[in-house]
């Protein structure tokens, strides 16, 4: 095939979107809403995982020394938890602080209870806060910082915390909430495939005929799918484009109605430049797919002539 | 041009639709194909343009062995058998020129031929005035011209015409008609299939008539032979 031919199909394919405007319309319609609905639940799934991760990084490992722990050995431990992969931050909390944060916990009559306490009177042990890289791992961790114990014969460590069996059953939510997301958002692109794809076949329909004398007088089957294929995906691009122009518009109002409310609530949505990449790629790349599947798959059912 | 041997055409449900039909038409003949509705001359002219595939026997058209033919060179050997019906199958969102030059586009024309020659057939069909109007702008005739031109736009060495008349008025169809044969006199080969008595029997041609799938009657410059 020529350059030239290559250009012809491209300019048949674009006229033929608007020569066959109201079937057009209809396509990029079912492809609208087909595609609207899936972003929408994309949305919804991406900040439902925004806030797992919210939830989910809150929990940390908290050491306790043993009181007996001299300062080498307390800085020992530390450079020993450092040492390990998967932990993020290690943060000394000195027994003044432990008990300062204690303070903060209790209420005002409830604090006067702490007063004579301080300094060398002071019952609590030095720690260290253990933040980690992914919050899934904190059970890991806290098993190997257990561990030093079994090594060290002064057995340096009181012990550690992390609300065990609570953190658990977080993580058992906040994956249940995750998959339950992907399946609902991989069950709407499937019925978004099936909605296009009839819209697509009672067009194509429409255009038997059509099929029928180009083959008559002589076209070969890529001279008749070339011009279908690139209406397929103008169809399919304009559709989805459309779809993530309204998507992100309705979601950057919704942000703005919300955010004072959401925020005393302490829920912070994802902003719309963290989704807009994401949703346009996903949606544009789908739409395109989409109209090039419908029209290959219903153009060749009619060139079998 | 033509030749079949022996032919016979089965459709998949069983029912014959021609038999041991054995003919040969010559280069820059003018041929009347007529019978009864349902005797089998529909199928006879798909064969020609390999719509349709003879189950039994052999047959060339244009020095091809027509059955033998490869699925992706079917549209080779089309570009040189102009086909005109009675609907005339144009492609409705197309202007007249652009339904004619299609034609010539498929064959990968440069564009300057592309121009030239369809404006030329155009010319000769007599509505190169239209050139720019859509089909349901024009009248039944009108459309069957742009059809004629569509038809001879690539200088077919065969024009298949099926019942190319049996939409139209009589003082349309002679205007018709005289334009085939002025296609003819012009040295291309011309297969019609035709209910029309008046035309047959005053456009004397050869005339094969074809009843109930195999070949009656075949005789030059014959007459329709049936009442209606």
């Amino acid at each position: 095939m020529t350059v030239r031919t290559y250009v012809r199909h491209l300019r048949e394919g674009v006229k033929n979107v608007f020569r066959n405007g109201w079937m057009s319309f209809a396509s990029m319609g079912s492809i609208v809403v087909s595609l609207f609905i899936l972003g929408v639940f994309m949305l919804l799934a991406l900040n439902v995982n925004k806030l797992a991760d919210q939830i989910e990084s809150q929990v940390e490992i908290r050491v306790y020394m043993d009181l007996n722990a001299d300062k080498a050995k307390i800085e020992e431990v530390n450079r020993k938890i450092g040492r390990i992969p998967e932990v993020k931050k290690v943060t000394f909390v000195s027994k003044e602080e432990g008990l300062e944060r204690l303070r903060q916990s209790l209420d005002d009559d409830a604090r006067s209870a702490l007063d004579g306490y301080e300094n060398e009177h002071n019952p609590l042990p030095d720690g260290f806060d253990v933040e980690v890289f992914d919050p899934q791992k904190v059970a890991y961790v806290a098993k190997q910082i257990k561990a030093f114990n079994e090594t060290d014969p002064d057995k340096p460590i009181y012990g550690v915390y992390y609300g065990q069996g609570t953190v658990e059953k977080l993580f058992r939510i906040t994956n249940a909430v995750r998959n339950i997301g992907l399946v609902i958002v991989a069950g709407l692109a499937v019925m978004a495939m099936f909605l296009i794809s009839t819209t697509i076949k009672m067009t194509i329909l429409a255009r038997r005929r059509e099929i029928a004398i180009m083959k008559l007088v002589g076209a070969t089957n890529s001279f008749i799918r070339w011009p279908f294929f690139v209406e397929g995906v103008l169809i399919g691009l304009g559709g989805s484009a459309i779809t993530t122009a309204i998507l992100l518009y309705g979601y950057s109002q919704l942000l703005k109605t919300t955010q004072y409310d959401l925020g005393l609530m302490m829920i912070q949505l994802s902003s719309v430049d963290e989704v807009s990449g994401f949703i346009a790629a996903t949606l544009l790349s789908l739409g395109a797919l989409l109209g090039i599947w419908g029209s290959t798959v219903s153009v060749r059912k009619y060139l079998k002539v | 041009m033509i030749e079949m041997h022996d032919v016979a055409k089965t459709y998949p449900d069983g029912t014959t639709a021609l038999s041991g039909i054995n003919v040969v038409i010559d280069r820059n003949e003018f041929v009347y194909i007529v019978g009864p509705s349902g005797a089998g001359k529909s199928t006879f002219m798909k064969l020609i343009y390999r719509e349709e595939v003879p189950t039994k026997g052999q047959l060339f058209v244009n020095g091809f062995n027509i059955g033998k033919l490869k699925q992706r060179k079917i549209p080779f050997i089309r570009r040189n058998i102009g086909v005109i019906f009675q609907d005339f199958r144009l492609l409705p969102k197309l202007s007249a020129y652009e339904n004619v030059a299609f034609a010539m586009e498929v064959i990968e024309a440069p564009k300057k031929v592309i121009r030239r020659r369809t404006m030329e057939a155009l010319e000769l069909v007599g509505l190169k005035h239209k050139a720019s109007s859509l089909p349901a702008q024009l009248s039944g005739g009108e459309q069957q011209r742009v059809a004629i031109a569509r038809a001879i736009v690539n200088n077919p060495a065969v024009i298949v015409a099926d019942e190319p008349t049996g939409n139209l008025d009589p003082e349309t169809s002679w205007g018709i008609m005289k334009l085939l044969e002025e296609i003819n006199f012009r040295g291309t080969t011309i297969v019609m299939a035709t209910h029309n008595k008046d035309i047959v029997n005053t456009l004397r041609k050869r005339v094969i008539a074809i009843e109930r799938g195999t070949i009656v009657r075949d005789e030059p410059k014959g007459e329709y032979g049936y009442d209606s």
